[in-house]
């Protein structure tokens, strides 16, 4: 019985000391993520070699199926699976080049993270500043970091002064799908086209 | 004063048409207080007008602030220190319209100390000395304020995105709202010309053009559909502006995220 015990009690201090060194708070994954980024952008890479990097930095910290749901808005609830797991792939594609290419042409970058706001269970708000250089004034950004599964945090919007990149991203889809009589094909031969350019 | 009152009636009676139908519509916010979506009634025009500004900002604007932003940053800092110092003009006025008058007596302070020992609002005395930092108000967020909608989305030819709510307020500014443009333009002053008021207001649209140059270009090589980007960025930052918060998660809609499961 005290064998058991004894491995009852190892077994309960390794789980949770893996649950430890897996969890990481919100605000310390985001300047975990940036200085990964940062570090790309200021590191000696081709420009090829630094859109690779980065695409893989975005598919590790970055909810990207979520973003693509989300991007869809109310037009997601009318689609088929099929029509769904086309958009997922092409939205896939979609958002590494977007975001690969929005982020090489920053050379090292300086971010601060400043503060966290749990706003529920899912969600924490992660505040973070853009110092200024001579070419550009400070700017204000805020991560909206999925924390459902607190040993897998997703960055799932960037909220930069105010205004949210995936609320703006939801509108241009909305209204490329509206303009095309509310077809999604349209919304995903825009896709591909943008991907494969 | 009873111009402004005759603009809030016509603003009001103009808001209120503007929400009849549904088509196009941009809907902003659920959470807090209940936003109304945003039509775009006008969108082919609209469309047009924002290829012409995109034109024009090709060949003027952003040549213009490509060299603006050549010259030394005190230059430029100072330059669009003295543009929001004048601003503050306008933004008192706004703050007593909309029954803050603590941020009237903060602002007036400002100016006053910004004009004098700031040498006409070059260097921003205020700040060193611990004011808060400032926020522009106008008439377009004073109506929204108020209670006023935004009626429908326009695009103004050289001006750029508004709506009509916010495209009245601005008038305000010609018929006694803003006391820079009373000193200016509108009364004939010995000390000040029409020049000076026009001068500062291109030079506050190239400081402008010139902070954002690399955004601005940004978004457009990453948009689809580069107008209504533009068109959600322009009404996200109103209902911000409005709002008075810096506080993004005020004016977020948290709902359309709840049932998106990741796998």
């Amino acid at each position: 019985m005290k064998k058991f015990f004894t491995i009852f009690l190892f077994s309960l201090l390794f789980l949770t000391n893996i649950s430890y060194s897996f969890s990481i708070e919100p605000d310390v994954f985001v300047q975990s993520t940036v200085s990964k980024a940062a570090e790309t952008l200021g590191g000696k890479f081709t420009k090829e070699e630094r859109v690779e990097k980065l695409k893989k930095i975005a598919e590790e910290a970055v909810d990207i199926r979520g973003i693509g749901f989300y991007s869809l808005g109310s037009h997601r609830k009318g689609l088929n699976k099929d029509q769904l797991n086309t958009y997922e792939k092409v939205f896939r594609e979609y958002f590494l080049k977007s975001f690969s290419s929005r982020l090489a042409e920053y050379s090292n970058p300086e971010i601060e993270v400043n503060s966290k706001k749990k706003l529920n269970e899912n969600y924490t708000i992660v505040s973070s500043t853009l110092v200024a250089t001579d070419t550009r004034p400070e700017v204000k950004i805020e991560w909206r970091v999925y924390t459902k599964n607190p040993e897998k945090l997703l960055i799932r919007d960037l909220i930069i002064e105010g205004l949210s990149l995936a609320r703006t991203q939801k509108e241009e889809f909305s209204s490329i799908i509206n303009s095309n009589d509310g077809k999604i094909e349209a919304l995903i031969q825009n896709l591909s086209d943008f991907s494969s350019n | 004063m009873k111009k402004i009152f005759k603009l809030l009636i016509v603003a009001l009676i103009l808001s209120n048409n503007a929400f009849a139908g549904s088509d196009g519509e941009v809907e902003l916010s659920k959470k807090a207080k209940p936003v109304q979506p945003v039509k775009d009634c006008f969108e082919p025009l609209n469309r047009a007008t924002f290829a012409l500004n995109q034109g024009l900002d090709k060949v003027i604007f952003k040549p213009v602030a490509k060299i603006y932003r050549v010259l030394p940053s005190p230059v430029r800092t100072g330059t669009s220190n003295a543009i929001d110092n004048l601003s503050t003009l306008a933004t008192i006025p706004n703050n007593i319209l909309q029954g803050d008058l603590k941020k009237a007596g903060v602002n007036t302070g400002r100016f006053v100390i910004n004009t004098t020992f700031g040498i006409v609002g070059i260097f921003d005395v205020a700040q060193l000395m611990g004011f808060p930092e400032y926020e522009k108000e106008d008439y377009g967020q004073t109506l929204g304020a108020l209670g006023i909608g935004p009626g429908c989305y326009l695009v103004l030819p050289v001006l750029g995105p508004s709506t009509v709510r916010d495209t009245i307020g601005s008038l305000a500014n010609v018929v006694g709202g803003d006391p820079w443009y009373n000193v200016t333009v509108a009364n004939d002053t010995q000390y000040f010309s029409d020049f000076d008021y026009w001068g500062t207001r291109v030079t506050a649209g190239i400081d402008f053009r010139a902070k954002n140059l690399d955004s601005f270009e940004n978004l457009e090589q990453n948009s689809m559909d580069f107008y209504a980007s533009v068109r959600s960025l322009y009404l996200q930052d109103r209902q911000k502006k409005i709002a008075n918060s810096n506080n993004v998660t005020e004016t977020m809609d948290d709902s359309d995220w709840e049932e998106i499961e990741t796998k």
